[in-house]
Parts: structure tokens; C-alpha cells; sequence
């Protein structure tokens, strides 16, 4: 179980309550396959994380893990025991950007 | 007993005023979607309950929303279902892909950049959306860059109606201040085949033939503050009108001039005649009066706000040319909001109603065809678009 952590207006989006979603990951947990459970959980989500065809993250869109920016990790890099096992959530983040 | 319900596309959210068909009491619901930037709603000429919503967000991108209870509950079209194991998810009914396939689309070209350099389309928000007239499930997004989509799902997908942007002259096409957006969606009532859109800043455009090839439409308007002031692109139309008994009609509000053309637009001439200032945003036309009209002069491009600190409507009853100021209960001094381009309306009870709102976040009514205006809305976020549903 992966713990998730939204920005207020996903959460309101995906019509959730508390600051985490929990996700059940098939196989290594990655920011692609994280990314791909939370879309195929909360399908209105689509879009709003990351591009619908490139994938790539959205531009005012952060991902923290373990207090560190994974931002610009390769999308198949393994995430640290403690965000695969649930100990620590993994942080999707609106960049503060005013407005 | 009719009603009117009043939709509100804001900066912060979106609001829906109703009232009876006397529309002197007025109910706000809302904020919806508090928080997003709410560019445009409008319901369904067939199913009134039927509505449709643009939010945006710069940091989360572009929300497509349906209600289908007149705006009591929302969905994402599509986005609520769960897919099967090994489905991808379905959530795409805020997927606006432009259609570069070699066999129904163009390779995507460039238009101008700001510097006069060629830059790539890229999608950022859909502006406007245009419900069929006939099909409550059909409905057409106008965007940023600009493009046409359609959806025949209730808006769960979107295709590219590639004849537009692949007319050939994208690469003359280029942002104006808000973007190079497709702002005005117009269906002819009288011709399912026949629509027409405005790009800023490109110009007008004409389909005959359902949307599947598309003709510049912008002979006789003439800008100054580009090279060739009579070009066939690159003009900044602002909005389009038409009352759909006088389909062949039109009016437009551009960057400076108001112009009409009396033949679908293959040719436009200037109306502007007395207005104080023929630069502005919006231009509508009553309900039961074809050749009145409204617009709400801006004193300037690099001022957007009105002359002289004075909020006035400006109606001609002549078709254009003759204007004269409607100014009761509307602020005349130290007023010093602007009117964006979907941001005005009007009922088609008798008298007709007309709406419009503000940067300021007010929301002005008239029931009785501008003659007379009360604020409705007071202190909404900045408005960016207003539809109204005369509801029977």
C-alpha cells in the first residue's frame, strides 16, 4: 500500500476526504507506476498531474519523497522502502507560484 | 411559471443566479469548483439541465465538467468509472489532443509568437463551449492555441475538427494579450452545416460544410496595428453576434471598430458611428429585436476600462451606427472595471433581459432591455464569462 498525498483542489477533484489516498501498486514502485494506479484509481485525474500523451509532469506540478525532490527522477527509478512500504507518503505538490 | 438562471464563469469559481420571470429576486448558488478559473458555462438548447463547464488551473491544466440537473451536481465526463483490470483509465474528457495524423489531420504547424517568430501549438484551456442546438450530447470547444474540438459523447472525448487550424494560415495566426484563443462559437440555426468562430488574433471564420473546411472571413475589417491593416488574418475580433431569425447577419466587436455584415460575413462594414470609443469586449443582440444591439465601450487597448470612470451599455435599435447610452443604475463614477468578451447575455422573456459582468466581480441585469440595470451579483471574483437559460 502507497500512501499519496494530494493538493487541496485534486482532492476535491477526486472527491476524496483526508490529505492521502492509499494505492495498491503492481509490481516495483516507481513515480510512473504510482502515477499510473492513482490515474486508474481516480480517473479524473487524467491530466492534472502529468501530460495525457507525453506523460510528462505538468510544469507547476512537484513530487517530494522522504523530504527530497523527485521532480526530475526518471520515472522508472525505483522510490526509496520507506514511500513502496508506506511508512512515508509520496508528496504531489502544486508549485507555489502565486494566484 | 418561466425563470432565468444566470451562468457565471469566474476567476475563483463558477455561480449560477436564478429567479422567477419577474427577475427582481435573485438566488446566488455557489461557488462551484471554488478556487478554479471558470472560463466559460452554458446549458443545452435542448436540455436546459443539461450543462457544460471549462475549469482551468494553471498548475493542474484543463477540467472538462457536465451537470445534468441545471448545475445542482457535477461530473467529470467519464472520469467517475473505475476501468476494468489492464483498461486504461478513462478519464478523458479533458484530453484535447490536435489531430496531426496524416490521413484526417494536418502535421502540426506553427503560427506566430508574440516576437514574430514561429512557435508550436500547444494546448493550454478551452475558452468556450458551444452545445448543438439540436443534441444535448454534442458540443463544441473553442481553445488555447487556437482550435476547434467537437464531442459527440457529452463531452467524455474530444476530436479536432482539423480543417481550421489546417486551413494554411496558421502560420500568420498569432496570440493576442489573453492568448491566441478560440473564444466565439456560433451554430447557424437555420443551417446545421454553417458555423462560425473568432480567433484572437487571427480573424473570423466560416464552415459550410459542418466544420470539415473552413474560409477566412474578414474582408472589410481593417486594423491599424498591423502591417497590412486590410490583411486577410491577423485581425484581433473580440466577439460575434447573431440573432438566429437573421442568421446572415452578423455583428462583431473587434479590437477597435464594431462592424456587421449582412451576408454571413463575406464582407463587413463599420457600425461604430457615435459610440464615445468603439474598442471593447462584448456585443450581443436582443432577443426579440433583431437589429438592436448592445456593446459596452472600453476607453482604450492599453486602458481596459471605461471612458471617463462611467459604466454605460450602449444600444442601437438601428442595426448599428446610432447608439445611444443606457446608464440607469449602472455606476458613473470612478467605475473602472472591464467587460470581457463572453461576458454578456440576454433572456428571452419579454421585455427581453440583458446580463453582463465585470472584472469587479458584479453582475449587472436589465429587464427591460437596457433601459433600467440593478446589480444582481456584487462581489464575485473577477467574471470572465456569462450565459443565461430562460427557462419555460
Amino acid at each position: 500500500m502507497i500512501r499519496v498525498a494530494l493538493p487541496a483542489h485534486l482532492r476535491t477533484l477526486a472527491k476524496v476526504d483526508g490529505s492521502e489516498v492509499k494505492l495498491e501498486v503492481a509490481g516495483p514502485a516507481t513515480l510512473r507506476s504510482v502515477l499510473d494506479a492513482l490515474e486508474a484509481r481516480y480517473p479524473m485525474l487524467c491530466g492534472t498531474v502529468r501530460d495525457h500523451v507525453t506523460l510528462e509532469r505538468r510544469p507547476f506540478v512537484r513530487f517530494f519523497v522522504c523530504s527530497e525532490d523527485w521532480s526530475h527522477e526518471s520515472p522508472d527509478a525505483p522510490l526509496p522502502e520507506a514511500v513502496a512500504s508506506g511508512v512515508e507518503p509520496f508528496f504531489v505538490v502544486g508549485a507555489i507560484a502565486g494566484g | 411559471m418561466s425563470g432565468v438562471r444566470v451562468l457565471i464563469g469566474t476567476r475563483k469559481g463558477a455561480f449560477i443566479l436564478e429567479s422567477d420571470g419577474k427577475r427582481q429576486n435573485w438566488t446566488i448558488h455557489g461557488p462551484h469548483f471554488a478556487g478554479w478559473e471558470m472560463y466559460h458555462l452554458k446549458g443545452s438548447p435542448v436540455d436546459p439541465n443539461r450543462i457544460y463547464a471549462s475549469q482551468t488551473s494553471g498548475w493542474f491544466g484543463q477540467i472538462l465538467q457536465r451537470s445534468s440537473d441545471g448545475g445542482k451536481t457535477w461530473e467529470t465526463p467519464g472520469g467517475e468509472a473505475m476501468p476494468k483490470p489492464g483498461e486504461m483509465p478513462s478519464g478523458a474528457s479533458n484530453k484535447f489532443v490536435y489531430d496531426t495524423s496524416a490521413e484526417s489531420g494536418k502535421p502540426l504547424t506553427t503560427h506566430q509568437w508574440y516576437d514574430g517568430t514561429q512557435h508550436p501549438w500547444e494546448f493550454k484551456r478551452v475558452w468556450h463551449l458551444e452545445p448543438s442546438l439540436t443534441d444535448p450530447d454534442t458540443v463544441y470547444a473553442g481553445i488555447e492555441d487556437a482550435a476547434i474540438f467537437k464531442s459527440a459523447d457529452g463531452a467524455k472525448s474530444w476530436q479536432e475538427l482539423p480543417g481550421l487550424r489546417g486551413h494554411g494560415t496558421g502560420p500568420k495566426w498569432q496570440p493576442g494579450a489573453g492568448g491566441m484563443c478560440l473564444h466565439t462559437i456560433i451554430l447557424d440555426p437555420s443551417n446545421s452545416k454553417r458555423m462560425y468562430i473568432a480567433i484572437s488574433a487571427a480573424g473570423a471564420f466560416r464552415t459550410d460544410d459542418g466544420g470539415a473546411s473552413w474560409k477566412p472571413i474578414n474582408k472589410g475589417l481593417v486594423s491599424e496595428y498591423i502591417p497590412d491593416k486590410t490583411a486577410e488574418i491577423g485581425h484581433c475580433v473580440h466577439h460575434v453576434a447573431m440573432h438566429g431569425s437573421r442568421p446572415n447577419t452578423l455583428f462583431m466587436q473587434k479590437h477597435w471598430d464594431v462592424m456587421r455584415s449582412d451576408n454571413a460575413g463575406d464582407e463587413w462594414h463599420e457600425v461604430s458611428g457615435n459610440l464615445p470609443t468603439d474598442f471593447g469586449f462584448v456585443i450581443d443582440v436582443h432577443a426579440h429585436e433583431p437589429e438592436t444591439v448592445y456593446v459596452v465601450p472600453i476607453k482604450s487597448d492599453s486602458h481596459h476600462f471605461p471612458l471617463d470612470g462611467k459604466l454605460q451599455v450602449y444600444r442601437s435599435r438601428t442595426g448599428g451606427n446610432e447608439w445611444e447610452p443606457l446608464t440607469k443604475g449602472l455606476p458613473q463614477q470612478d467605475c473602472y472595471v472591464n467587460v470581457l468578451r463572453d461576458a454578456m447575455a440576454v433572456d428571452s422573456l419579454d421585455k427581453c433581459g440583458v446580463y453582463f459582468g465585470t472584472t469587479g466581480g458584479q453582475v449587472y441585469a436589465s429587464s427591460d432591455a437596457g433601459d433600467n440595470w440593478a446589480p444582481i451579483a456584487e462581489h464575485l471574483p473577477a467574471v470572465l464569462s456569462v450565459e443565461v437559460q430562460t427557462l419555460k
